[in-house]
């Protein structure tokens, strides 16, 4: 039951990193792709109809971990409390500016709101990247299993660290450099005309990026976190994982001819990353710096038994509910944003 | 300020803050649903221009809504931390049933339903508003089942390692405290859109602009809102209070200042509860009538704080007094005022009665502060208990979370807050502003 459990929350995380991580995406290209208004809308309408939606499984991954796993939740959230505050406000921000651009029609205060929009998906990417790194290096969870962890200490990993460290930083520029490419990849389906190009081009240049800091995080994790390899060294098929990873990477500049093909590829990169990183974590949840055995692992944070087994009846009709919604969304949205799109007043 | 009244503030605030949109939002889908229905019904294409109007109000508070109500279900974790590692096994299953029934279905329908109008016919039109109305009830469902638990805990096992899990689950959304909560809940939300949309329509009668649209505005306002204010309360109020009084008579106790158990209780109409000498200062009571409404019968006992022990009574006694009386006072005004405009639309004098436009105009606001006031007595009167008779709210806070920490991000939101607040404003004003003739169909394509 821990099993699964824990691959459903990581499952539901890699949902919302993978459809959430596009509209970042759009929202870190946004000043450099788009050059008038009209490019502006359309990059705002490629995302329009779905980024609320993106954004639930984000809600919804959080509302699994807090009942599946509820002393995992209590103590990362109250540990990571300023990151996550940090997170909110610019979640806040960034649907203001999404929508809020369409009801006040003044260029001066769209130009506001096209800045919060950029600055909140950017930042939000970055914090992201940096929250799942802490989460891979671990926290100083002391014997109660909580911790609270400031801002940045001295910016190296140890024992007492910083959310903000040499290490969570990587994570976070791999965060942002990659979901700007999985972005510029979603608008080269979406977009049409001018901005396809310069999506296109963008992600060409990106990808060698990409590449580079996912190599460069990949061994940083190994130098931080050794017992990060134990599963792997014990299942040695796991080794697969990271070779996936690299696979789906090169795919998206094999495929650069088929939009499609690209993305997927994009999205099983993401997808990789988030299984290489949960396989390396578990069995457990939360790592600490200090001592092993104040790990919160899933035996020590699982619910019971009776909670878990109504918990997997709703949530496997809830899952076929939104596979259904998600997907009658993208079909009526399907296509190249026309060009003619204009607001809906 | 210690940690523990900080997590407090930091909770009450974020949370009343936010519920000033679901409020609106759940309201007012209900009213989108019934012009559009009658836009079908009647073949009357002022209907449907009436429903794009307040859709696109709909569209700015539901997003509010949103954006205001991720910060709730972090904070369980972030401020109270100790309590959702206690009662995640119950209260984490109601709040995760939220966003995969509720958010879901809500975000797909909205830009259906909002974005789809050209594309879908007309029932399937009226088809998405209802799921988007359908999607934001269930949600208010769930997050009432989790308050309803801290209420009145029901259906749990508490395991030794000090956590309580759920030992049934058709217990848990069964709770009937959630039930009868849920109705007045509900019904608060109806009366909340209904004066507004009443405020609006009255608006444009007085300002001679838009009158078809106000006359539309005020009928359906006042419809839903004589009926929904007699629900409130009758048979739902009533109901809960009765409930309330059986499993916190303290609670009920403290809404009524009542520190004396006696027979024949009367009600306070007006009146200081003074702590220092546990009376009411400049009373205004009706005797008897506490005793009726709890128990049917004017003679009956009504049990008085001195029958609890001095730590569980309800520790801000004067402000859970105070937001009892006002809900109630306000409840009783809500009555008085929609059963006159519905009499006067009965006869025909409604569009023309200028006395009651003005009071209908101004009153839009009140049933913000009834609703608000109806939430401060129900978590008010559970203190001090987080969850009623378990967990007392001194122990479920984040306590390696700093006081100095808490603070700052409370004043990052009052900052936050106060921005939201005006931006709505602007907005919802202006397209009072433009009004319903001027809301164009929406665009052919399908995009948001």
């Amino acid at each position: 039951m821990g099993f699964l459990w824990f691959w459903i929350v990581a499952v539901m995380i890699a949902m919302y990193v993978v459809l959430d991580g596009f509209d970042l995406g759009v929202g870190i290209l946004y000043p450099f792709l788009a050059r008038t208004e009209a490019e502006r809308q359309t990059l705002i309408h490629s995302i329009g109809p779905v980024w609320d939606g993106n954004e639930v499984w984000l809600l919804a991954g959080g509302g699994t971990l807090f009942f599946a796993f509820p002393l995992a939740y209590a103590s990362s959230f109250s540990g990571f409390y300023l990151p996550l505050m940090i997170v909110l406000w610019l979640l806040i921000l960034r649907g203001l500016s999404i929508e809020l651009r369409m009801h006040l029609e003044s260029t001066t205060w769209r130009s506001l709101f096209d800045g919060l929009f950029f600055l909140s998906s950017a930042l939000l990417a970055v914090f992201f990247g940096a929250a799942l790194a802490n989460v891979i290096r671990g926290v100083p969870l002391g014997p109660d299993n909580y911790f609270f962890l400031p801002l940045w200490t001295n910016w190296r990993v140890g024992v007492s660290p910083g959310i903000l460290d040499w290490y969570t930083v990587i994570g976070g520029v791999v965060a942002l450099v990659a979901l700007a490419m999985h972005g510029a990849l979603y608008l080269v389906m979406k977009a049409p005309g001018e901005l396809e190009l310069r999506a296109r081009r963008f992600a060409r240049s990106i990808w060698i990026l990409v590449l580079l800091v996912t190599i460069v995080s990949l061994l940083g994790t190994i130098a931080v976190r050794h017992a990060a390899l134990d599963n792997y060294r014990a299942h040695p098929i796991l080794f697969l994982i990271p070779a996936l990873v690299i696979a789906s990477l090169a795919g998206v500049q094999l495929f650069s001819k088929k939009p499609l093909a690209a993305f997927l590829s994009s999205c099983f990169y993401l997808v990789f990353m988030l299984v290489g990183a949960a396989t390396g974590l578990y069995p457990t949840i939360l790592a600490s710096t200090t001592d092993a055995a104040n790990d919160i692992t899933i035996a020590k944070a699982l619910s019971g038994p009776h909670t878990l087994h109504v918990g997997l009846v709703w949530w496997t009709i809830g899952m076929v509910l939104a596979v259904i919604y998600f997907c009658t969304t993208y079909f009526m949205f399907r296509g190249k944003v026309p060009d003619d799109a204009s607001y809906g007043h | 300020m210690n940690a523990l009244l900080l997590d407090r503030i930091h909770f009450a605030f974020t949370v009343t803050y936010h519920y000033l949109f679901p409020q609106l939002t759940m309201g007012l889908a209900f009213l989108i649903v019934i012009l559009k229905f009658i836009a079908i019904r009647k073949n009357d294409e002022r209907y449907n221009q009436a429903a794009r109007f307040w859709a696109k109000i709909f569209a700015v508070n539901f997003l509010l809504g949103v954006v205001t109500g991720i910060p709730m279900e972090f904070q369980f974790g972030t401020n109270w931390s100790e309590f959702s590692r206690r009662t995640g096994g119950v209260i984490g299953q109601p709040l995760a049933m939220e966003g995969v029934f509720s958010f879901f279905l809500e975000s797909t329908f909205l830009g259906l339903f909002l974005y789809g109008e050209k594309r879908l016919s007309r029932w399937a039109h009226f088809g998405a508003a209802s799921m988007v109305w359908l999607g934001s009830w269930i949600s208010g469902f769930f997050i009432i089942v989790t308050n309803a638990w801290m209420q009145h805990p029901v259906a749990y096992n508490l395991l030794p390692n000090g956590t309580y899990q759920i030992a049934s689950f058709w217990g848990l959304l069964m709770n009937p405290w959630a039930w009868l909560m849920y109705a007045h809940n509900m019904c608060a939300t109806v009366v909340t859109a209904a004066f507004v949309m009443a405020a609006v329509g009255a608006f444009y009668v007085l300002e001679k602009r838009n009158i078809e649209y106000g006359r539309i505005f005020l009928k359906l306002g006042v419809v839903a809102g004589i009926i929904s204010c007699i629900l409130q309360i009758f048979p739902t109020g009533d109901l809960h209070g009765k409930y309330m009084a059986k499993h916190q008579p303290a609670a009920v106790a403290g809404m009524e200042a009542l520190y004396h158990t006696q027979r024949n209780a009367p009600m306070i109409l007006m009146g200081q509860p003074n702590e220092q000498t546990q009376t009411i200062d400049n009373p205004l009571v009706v005797n008897n009538v506490l005793s009726f409404l709890i128990y049917g019968t004017t003679s009956a006992e009504v049990k008085g704080l001195d029958q609890f022990p001095r730590d569980q009574w309800p520790s801000a006694l004067p402000l859970l007094y105070y937001s009892y009386h006002i809900m109630a006072g306000l409840g009783t005004w809500f009555m008085l005022l929609m059963g006159v405009a519905a009499l006067l639309l009965w006869r025909g004098r409604l569009y023309t009665a200028r006395w009651i436009l003005w009071p209908i105009l101004l009153s839009f606001p009140l049933p913000y502060i009834a609703t608000t006031a109806g939430w401060m007595t129900a978590e008010i009167g559970r203190q001090p208990w987080l969850v009623y008779g378990l967990m007392r709210t001194d122990q479920g806070f984040s306590t390696h979370v700093s006081a100095g920490n808490s603070l700052f991000t409370l004043l990052g939101f009052l900052g936050m807050y106060s921005v939201l607040s005006i931006l709505w404003i602007v907005i919802v004003y202006r397209a009072i502003e433009i009004g319903p003739s001027d809301v164009h169909p929406p665009a052919e394509t399908l995009t948001a």
